[in-house]
């Protein structure tokens, strides 16, 4: 335990001393604020109309506003997690402190459980700040808060499947660069795998939509927790770092 | 404290270590010393269960490097060639991780920091970045790294590669002085290294053992030699080389005979002997009396780079090698 907190805190340190914690906030405050504005423009400017047609049923904002946004959110993460993942293995190894970790008294999955952690973290305040934006909202009305934090959540699962991935594929390469390329191929895949049911109804299209990791937020947006999306993401997680533990083994084996 | 057996590290093409097998006791400083790809750093690296062997064994402190890595991990110190340091940190800061990482309480953490940046010199430099550190501050960085834990055992793999003279010298100095608590194993391909810090060497070449010794016997053997060949026959038929070996080293001053090659009926051999002692009067005299015939005596240079370099079969040594 304390050896995860270890690898832990060191890694969550390298994220804030170097420019990426600053730049990629910044980059995600900019995008979601954006989304963010257009949201609410659009539903202040669709309930105006309602009033006007005189319609005495009120607009949830909820469903106009919170659900959007998080769902925007859900597509900008796929973009920021190679960022936040690329660096975990690949820079150690590039700068040799990998033979540093690898020759102390710790386990690999310490290692490896500590540093998904630390990007899980970064990642979390990465989310946190598109928070500040819909907190704005209890200041003008009366938004339901449960829904709101179930799709954070859903947010935390969805970033902490992608990252999991990222942490592996970090760890079979000495180059920043091709980690980050490689992530953000599979991140971008598995998000248009769910395209297929667009236009195939049959058995494998439906498998390959299942895989898709946008799907199983769909129903984290709406504020609804579906077990099945819960273990689609803890199993992704699961493999995620199962893969990196392997990959770390073979990696003594090969060399 | 160490012991290598028959060890050997197949890489998927090219076999790196080849049946090393040696032993270091405690409290030594053994030098590895061989060219650059001959296996030192391999060798390390199973050392300190960074990789596996292929086949062979290998311990320390008794326990087995593939079964309780565990415990080799929490009583060896590695350097690797280029110091474990992360630029992002300060110097403080970096120890402190590295402490943690190998297991020491917070609560004598920080004394044991302070202890080893003055033990390694570089206390002056405690807040500072790493990456903004000169290449002679980084490498006692990385020593200081290595015995942050005080390990029973050492493992530095070319500790004084790429400084300057001054900086080699400190560095060396250094390492002396973590002799008597330590034992060290350090990797170099420079040789006045090994005879300026090492007790022992061990001698490897293209993944094979080539020697082992003491540096003393290896210098007196080497260096502080000086070497004679002669070439030998009998009139009486063949001659026995083992006879004449014995007779030769039983000349004072001489201390290694080795029978060559022989060329028709003549037998080469080569003497060493201590440096100083004039031994060519008595060896040819030893040669007539016994009724052989002396057909050729002269001396050659032998230097420990010749020696080395013959050792490790890198280039071919000419007859009479310069001295340096």
């Amino acid at each position: 335990m304390t050896n995860i907190w270890v690898i832990f805190k060191k890694e969550l340190n390298g994220y804030f001393v170097s420019p990426i914690a600053y730049g990629l906030m910044a980059f995600f405050a900019l995008l979601a604020g954006f989304f963010f504005y257009s949201a609410t423009a659009m539903f202040v400017q669709r309930s105006m109309e309602s009033q006007m047609m005189g319609r005495g049923f009120p607009m949830s904002v909820n469903e106009w506003v919170v659900r959007p946004v998080l769902s925007n959110v859900s597509v900008i993460g796929l973009f920021l997690i190679p960022m936040i993942t690329m660096r975990l293995f690949a820079e150690e190894k590039r700068s040799g402190t990998y033979e540093l970790l690898v020759t102390s008294p710790i386990n690999d999955y310490e290692i490896i459980i500590g540093k998904w952690l630390a990007a899980l973290t970064m990642y979390a305040c990465i989310l946190g700040i598109s928070m500040l934006d819909l907190l704005i909202l209890f200041a003008y009305g009366k938004p339901d808060w449960k829904p709101m934090l179930v799709g954070y959540l859903g947010l935390l699962l969805q970033g902490g499947c992608l990252l999991a991935i990222g942490t592996f594929i970090s760890n079979t390469t000495r180059s920043q660069i091709v980690a980050g390329v490689a992530t953000f191929a599979v991140c971008l895949l598995l998000w248009v795998l769910d395209w297929v049911s667009a236009f195939e109804t049959a058995a494998w299209a439906k498998v390959v939509a299942y895989l898709s990791v946008l799907t199983h937020f769909e129903s984290f947006a709406k504020g609804v927790i579906d077990t099945k999306d819960v273990i689609f993401y803890l199993s992704m997680i699961f493999l995620g770092l199962f893969l990196t533990a392997r990959s770390m083994e073979s990696l003594r084996w090969r060399a | 404290m160490i012991t290598v057996e028959g060890l050997t590290k197949r890489y998927a093409r090219n076999v790196a270590v080849d049946n090393i097998s040696f032993q270091v006791e405690k409290g030594q400083i053994v030098g590895f010393l061989g060219p650059n790809g001959a296996g030192k750093t391999t060798t390390m690296r199973v050392i300190t269960c960074f990789l596996p062997p292929t086949s062979g064994t290998a311990k320390v402190a008794g326990y087995d490097v593939l079964e309780s890595p565990m415990e080799i991990k929490k009583r060896i110190g590695y350097l690797p060639e280029t110091p474990p340091l992360y630029p992002e940190m300060e110097v403080v800061e970096y120890l402190d991780f590295v402490g943690s990482l190998k297991g020491l309480p917070s609560a004598t953490r920080k004394k044991r920091v302070d202890e080893v940046m003055d033990r390694c010199a570089v206390a002056d430099v405690r807040s500072k970045l790493i990456g903004k550190l000169s290449k002679g501050y980084r490498q006692r960085v990385g020593l200081a790294q290595a015995i942050i834990h005080n390990p029973e055992v050492l493992v530095l793999d070319e500790p004084t590669a790429g400084l300057d003279p001054k900086q080699i010298n400190e560095t060396r100095a250094l390492i002396k002085s973590l002799a008597g608590d330590h034992t060290i194993i350090l990797s170099t391909h420079i040789l006045p290294e090994v005879e300026s810090t090492c007790e022992r060497v061990i001698i490897i070449s293209k993944g094979k053992l080539v020697a082992t010794d003491t540096v003393s016997n290896l210098t007196n053997r080497l260096r502080g030699s000086e070497a004679v060949v002669m070439e030998v026959d009998s009139p009486a038929g063949p001659l026995d080389s083992a006879v004449v070996q014995q007779k030769l080293e039983q000349v004072p001053g001489v201390t290694r005979a080795v029978f060559r090659d022989m060329q028709d009926t003549r037998s080469r051999f080569e003497v060493e002997s201590v440096k100083g002692q004039a031994v060519r009067a008595e060896l040819a005299r030893a040669i007539v009396e016994s009724g052989w015939n002396l057909h050729e005596l002269h001396a050659v240079g032998v230097s420990l780079e010749d020696v080395f370099l013959e050792l490790t079969g890198t280039t071919q040594v000419p007859a009479t090698g310069v001295s340096q």
